[in-house]
């Protein structure tokens, strides 16, 4: 099959805009137009596969076209504004990160992911991507490759990186909604839920890689569109963290045959979704063929026969090929990438993003001896072409020339855009329901699907394959209470660890997306803290996903939450080291359309110096002191109070990093010194639902005086639900109290209470009881919540 | 020294961690690819245990451990029946398991007579389980408490046999090695029972009790700080009781 020609040359605006659309390119008519005038120049059209392999290289997914633009941004607030001209979105948060400048940052916002040191001789890579579009069309396939491709992204950091972790965070819209208040083309979150937990347990747990950290977040904003993040963390030694191809080296294809499955997935993912988008844009996942390529590519790593590896992501060949070949040219026979049937255009052999599939250099005279190693694995591959110096992308099919496209134009190209972004400031009034029978809110808490027990889904996951794990998602009595973070011991002759985390609150970014990007920072570092992590040797990955950003209001939003993003992580000196935006994760119903709430999700990593010290957040004995660390305020804005009860008032949550990061330290120390036996942060529901989980994993009680808090406020529904940053619960050895006090002294802290050996939570207001359940309730509501 | 020979294949997950589970236990260790066995470039033979460890062989298509067990049966079985005939230990782990079982190596050699079948929750379940050292004739159980603690995670690991002449003759010959308990000993159902298997059977044995399968991972449960609840505890234990079972092959064979 030849390529086609493209007629663009003489084509007017609305024809290049009409062909955009038809051709699923997603360009904008000034990029049309830029790839006309280029053509023009050359004295032709393009080819099929030229354009179709410029669309994709500029689309939104892969190129990030919002975070690197300018933009003009105005903050309005009351009858006054300001405004601001921001080189672009990716270089603030760049910025941070060369402004805290750690030296165990390996590599950072280059590679497929982000490279931190862990030890002497190794260093550990981390990335979440999400597959959000994918998953709304085909939940169990799009979840599956979401994992799938995530996991590519670690085996292509450096010379390859080996997967030891996978994370998940999905939000879905609420399971309970009836089928009469959903649009007929959407499918039911619960179908949804089911599709891409299943998706997930069955690609992670055949690679024989451990879930084990994650969220779920169930909100009417993500009826129409569902969010899935996925991330993987891998393990390599620090000599194999850079990559370099030279002029010579061959282009080799390992792993899966290629098929028509997930064209267009790039260009598709940067849309928003509306009725009849072809399913053809998913792709379709298979995991032992990936672990067949797994396990050969790290052998090849460690003979040291590659030098250089990309995945086969978005784009497909054209993406993995363009990049490595980005310094210095490359040509391709397409003829010879192995198919899964006949009849693909030459086009479509490049674009294809069919699964399961990387790209690799190696020098000639290392090629048998990876044939030997692929044959011994049993694992497809095929060598596709050779690096040149040529400039160009020179792409040949049976001898016909399909393409020839300047290197430079393709990554250079792309018309410069400017934006405009508004950000709005809301202030609601401090509006304090009465009359509230707390025992009844609490467990309507607990039962809330974002709070409950997720053991549902957790226990689907291996989180125990290759044996690292040492603090897993459930812990306590009967394994049924949750932790905040997972520890993994990565090294099987060492107590060195790794700690995860993430935070995440949609709710916050609703009235203020600065102080969201404050909130999740602390969150995933509180959970970190809670289990024994090291605040001075963590790092961030940002994912952000987005609802429609050619909405000013909305670009608005995403601006304010970034500049939180740099301000905080700066503050807590802790640096990001990649990160990914999914933007116009909108739906267009006739002429509305709706948008996701913005959502952020932070994951930390953080490497401590001994496993044996860690604590879970179970309460361990009874008679022990419970003591509380940080202040409570009227902040309840945002918080799942107000959403169990519909309110929207008062003011989000701020956090105190002056306050809350010296505290961090001294936990971690306290931690260390043996004297904390149980730690848990309040997150979303506060303090009662906090001090509750404690007690289910404990199976002990808790009397506990909520007026001996450390406050700024004397109400009691604050004090018992508000989500103010930088507090911890902990429990104490009544013997080691007095060293407690001098490790905490200066920070705010107080002794609220003990564990009781009856298995009740009661909680007073000075003499006055107001919360006295049984612990057996509590459990029950709050592990039985959430069915599969 | 005692050399180990961890059989993997496409979709093997479990190879790492057994190996380093056996070295730590004092043997030597080496993952071997099954093609490598196949196309003579290593021989079973030249080891002292044989693992067959856990994963997904094959994506588990076809049945769990399936394709595995036939290429067991179709191209290797005569090294495997020599190894047997040495009185070698054989030791299959989770996906191991099941392919010792689909191949008819165990419970009785040379018979399909038992199957490893989907879970009653119908879905993969990964949690720690109690389980009792039944009274067996497998050397392999000894210095444990009457119950301990391992991990299973699997989708099927539902122990079923024949009939009933089949279970009646797997307990009288003593073939039962472990069974699903709850931590006070007594057989009980979901979750304890994790799976449904009949009996609560959680590992089996051949009739010279030196082929051993087992649905719960003793690699997994190797060090104390492999506990779910060791946070809970003292903190002096060094190991779990995976490796006790380890040990007790290592040191059978030397």
């Amino acid at each position: 099959m030849k390529a086609k020609e493209i007629k663009i040359i003489n084509l007017a605006d609305k024809e290049l805009m009409d062909l955009s659309k038809k051709g699923l390119l997603s360009l904008n008519l000034e990029e049309m137009k830029t790839i006309q005038t280029f053509f023009k120049n050359l004295e032709r059209n393009p080819t099929d596969l030229e354009i179709e392999t410029i669309a994709q290289t500029w689309s939104e997914h892969c190129f990030h076209k919002t975070f690197k633009s300018k933009i003009l941004y105005k903050e309005i607030y009351n009858e006054d504004f300001s405004t601001e001209e921001i080189p672009s979105l990716f270089s603030l948060i760049k910025k941070s990160t060369e402004k805290i400048s750690k030296k165990w940052c390996l590599s950072v916002f280059k590679d497929n992911a982000g490279i931190i040191e862990f030890d002497k001789n190794t260093a550990i890579a981390f990335k979440v991507e999400t597959h959000n579009h994918p998953s709304a069309l085909e939940p169990y396939g799009g979840a599956a490759t979401g994992i799938g491709g995530v996991i590519r992204d670690i085996l292509g950091v450096g010379l390859g990186a080996k997967p030891i972790l996978n994370t998940d965070v999905f939000c879905f819209g609420p399971l309970d909604i009836s089928f009469e208040n959903l649009p007929a083309d959407i499918f039911h979150p619960k179908r949804l839920f089911r599709g891409v937990v299943s998706g997930v347990r069955d690609y992670g747990n055949r690679m024989g890689i451990p879930t084990g950290n994650g969220a779920i977040i169930f909100d009417e904003g993500y009826i129409y569109n569902i969010l899935v993040y996925c991330g993987t963390l891998g393990i390599m030694p620090k000599k194999y963290i850079n990559k370099k191809v030279s002029v010579g080296d061959l282009i080799i294809l390992i792993g899966g045959k290629t098929g028509k499955d997930g064209i267009h997935g790039a260009t598709f993912s940067s849309a928003n979704l509306e009725k009849n988008i072809p399913n053809s844009v998913v792709q379709i996942g298979d995991p032992i063929t990936e672990k067949k390529m797994l396990d050969a590519l790290l052998i090849a790593r460690d003979k040291e026969l590659i030098s250089s590896i990309t995945d086969c992501g978005a784009g497909g060949l054209s993406s993995a090929v363009g990049e490595l070949a980005q310094d210095c040219g490359a040509k391709i026979f397409l003829e010879k990438v192995p198919l899964k049937y006949y009849g693909l255009e030459p086009w479509e052999i490049w674009l294809s993003e069919s699964q399961e599939r990387m790209v690799l250099s190696a020098n000639k005279k290392n090629f048998l001896k990876l044939k030997k190693i692929f044959d011994n694995e049993n694992v497809g591959y095929s060598c596709i072409g050779e690096f040149t110096n040529s400039g160009k992308l020179e792409i040949f099919h049976n001898k016909d020339i399909v393409g020839d496209i300047d290197l430079k134009f393709l990554f250079s190209g792309i018309p410069g855009t400017s934006l405009r972004a508004n950000f709005t400031y809301i202030h609601q009034p401090d509006i304090f329901p009465e009359n509230i029978n707390f025992q009844e809110v609490l467990i309507q808490l607990l039962s809330h699907h974002n709070i409950a027990s997720k053991e549902a889904v957790i226990r689907q996951y291996d989180h125990e394959v290759q044996s690292h794990t040492i603090l897993k998602p459930l812990a306590g009595i009967d394994e049924c209470g949750p932790l905040d973070a997972i520890v993994l011991r990565p090294m099987y002759d060492s107590n060195k660890g790794i700690v995860v985390s993430c935070g995440i609150n949609p709710y916050y970014g609703e009235i203020d997306p600065y102080m969201m990007a404050g909130c999740c920072i602390e969150e995933s570092l509180r959970n970190l803290v809670s289990v024994g992590g090291n605040v001075e040797k963590t790092a961030f990955l940002d994912n952000f996903c987005w609802g429609n950003i050619n909405n000013e209001n909305i670009l608005g939003t995403l601006v304010r939450c970034v500049k939180g993003c740099h301000d905080f992580a700066i503050k807590y000196d802790i640096p990001f080291i990649s990160g990914k935006d999914s933007l116009n994760n909108y739906y267009t119903v006739e002429k509305d359309t709706i948008s996701i709430p913005g959502t952020l999700l932070i994951s930390a990593v953080s490497i401590i110096e001994d496993v044996k010290k860690i604590v879970s957040s179970d309460f361990k004995e009874p008679d022990s002191f419970i003591y509380m660390l940080g202040i409570t305020k009227d902040e309840m804005a945002g918080s799942h109070l107000y959403k169990v009860l519909n309110m929207k008032a008062g003011n989000v949550p701020q956090p105190n990093p002056e306050i809350t990061l010296p505290l961090m330290k001294k936990i971690r120390y306290a931690i260390n010194k043996g004297i904390i036996k149980a730690c848990h942060d309040c997150s979303e529901g506060g303090f009662a639902v906090a001090l509750s989980e404690m007690i289910i994993g404990g199976g002990y009680g808790a009397n506990v005086d909520i007026e001996k808090l450390p406050k700024q406020t004397d109400k009691k529904i604050s004090l018992l639900f508000s989500e103010s940053q930088g507090r911890f619960i902990v429990e104490i050895d009544k013997d080691n109290s007095d060293a407690f006090k001098k490790i905490f002294s200066g920070a705010p802290f107080y002794c609220i209470g003990n564990t009781t050996p009856d298995f009740r939570l009661n909680i007073f207001f000075d003499k006055e009881k107001i919360i006295d359940i049984d612990g057996e309730k509590i459990k029950q509501v709050w592990t039985g919540a959430l069915k599969w | 020294m005692v050399k180990v020979l961890i059989l993997r294949t496409s979709g093997t997950n479990c190879d790492f961690e057994t190996e380093w589970a056996f070295n730590i236990c004092g043997a030597k260790a080496e993952r071997v690819h099954l093609l490598s066995i196949i196309n003579g470039k290593k021989n079973i033979n030249n080891y002292d245990i044989l693992v067959i460890p856990g994963g997904f062989s094959y994506g588990d298509d076809l049945g769990a451990g399936k394709v595995f067990a036939n290429e067991i049966k179709l191209k290797i079985w005569e090294s495997i029946e020599i190894f047997k005939k040495s009185k070698k230990p054989i030791i299959g782990i989770c996906n191991g398991f099941q392919v010792l079982v689909k191949a008819g190596i165990i419970p009785f050699w040379g018979k399909n007579s038992a199957s490893l079948t989907w879970n009653n929750s119908g879905r993969y379940e990964d949690r720690w389980v109690y389980l009792k050292i039944e009274s067996s004739l497998s050397p392999f159980f000894k210095n444990l408490p009457e119950i301990i603690r391992l991990p299973v995670a699997h989708a099927e690991g539902k122990f079923v046999v024949k009939d009933k002449i089949t279970l009646n003759k797997i307990g009288k010959n003593k073939q039962i090695i472990l069974k699903y308990v709850k931590p006070s000993g007594e057989i009980s159902g979901y979750p304890y029972n994790p799976n449904g298997s009949q009996e609560n059977i959680a590992g089996v044995c051949d009739e010279s009790g030196l082929i051993i399968g087992l649905m719960p991972h003793p690699e997994r449960a190797l060090l104390s700080i492999h506990l779910p609840d060791w946070t809970r505890q003292k903190r002096e234990k060094v190991f779990g009781y995976g490796y006790i079972i380890l040990k007790n092959m290592v040191e059978y064979v030397s």
